[in-house]
């Protein structure tokens, strides 16, 4: 916490993606709020951050083709 | 001493367990092919490799424990495949200026507009085929832990089994991947504006 108290941005942007996976520590979580309600730039970035996750999976994901659907169920194996 | 006559009612149960297994099994297809799309470097490599991993899997279901997750199981099928492709012969990435800080992104989509008001929609400044490629660029050992984590909603713990890596390191990766991946996007976006 030391080390940044000259540039609160700077930390804050360290604690962004720990934040977003709820990986802080309570303390750490209090004092990235603290700065984020203070600060528009910081807040803005880590809206964007959260969106771009968001979206990524969004589109990134794409529907299973039919035909692998019926290849898979036909590798099951007879019954004996 | 003979062998003991099959017992019917036990072989009947085996073959319900078995059946019921595969049902399952299939019943997760459509989350493991979400993963497997991005763990693999193309769509037919992807095909193939939920199909070898779905033999396998049939093959062996004996040596999954019910009740543990399943799906994490199957992707541990699908990954190591995956790395026995040849995976290996990867070249290790000259990590000097592939990542930036993590607002990099942000910085050029929003420089680029003149400065938007809306975060919400900077995003979609990106097309699918920006994200689709730039992920493809990222290295394995980074996509690999965005892909099951970002992508396929695996916690730290079940990642860091499926790749067989310390759970530290799936963080690390993680967020190190994170930036490659918005570098990437980053530049995809500058080549489109020349
Ligand atoms: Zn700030």
């Amino acid at each position: 916490m030391m080390g940044h108290i000259d540039d609160p941005c700077a930390h804050c942007e360290e604690m962004m993606q720990p934040y977003l996976d709820h990986i802080l520590n309570e303390e750490e979580k209090l004092e990235a709020e603290a700065h984020l309600s203070e600060c528009d730039w910081c807040r803005r970035r880590y809206r964007f951050e959260e969106s771009l996750r968001v979206y990524v999976r969004q589109v990134v994901t794409e529907p299973m083709p039919a035909e692998l659907k019926l290849k898979l169920a036909a590798l099951r194996l007879p019954l004996e | 001493m003979a062998e003991a006559p099959p017992d019917a009612a036990r072989l009947a149960s085996d073959a319900r367990d078995r059946v019921h297994f595969e049902e399952e099994a299939l019943g997760l297809s459509d989350q493991v092919y979400r993963v497997a799309r991005h763990l693999a470097g193309s769509r037919e490599e992807a095909d193939d490799l939920v199909q070898e991993t779905y033999a396998r899997a049939f093959r062996s279901w004996r040596s999954y424990q019910p009740g543990t997750n399943l799906r994490a199981w199957l992707l541990r099928i699908l990954t190591n495949l995956n790395i026995d492709r040849g995976r290996k012969a990867q070249r290790t990435p000259p990590m000097q200026g592939l990542e930036a800080n993590d607002y990099f992104l942000y910085d050029r989509l929003s420089e680029s507009d003149g400065g938007i008001s809306d975060e919400d929609r900077v995003v979609e400044r990106l097309s699918q085929d920006d994200i689709v490629s730039a992920l493809s660029s990222v290295p394995h050992d980074f996509r690999d832990v965005i892909v099951l984590v970002d992508i396929g909603d695996f916690s730290y713990q079940d990642a860091a089994q499926i790749l067989d890596i310390p759970i530290g390191t799936v963080m690390s990766r993680l967020h190190r991947g994170r930036r490659i991946l918005k570098r990437e996007l980053a530049e995809s976006v500058l080549e489109e504006g020349e």
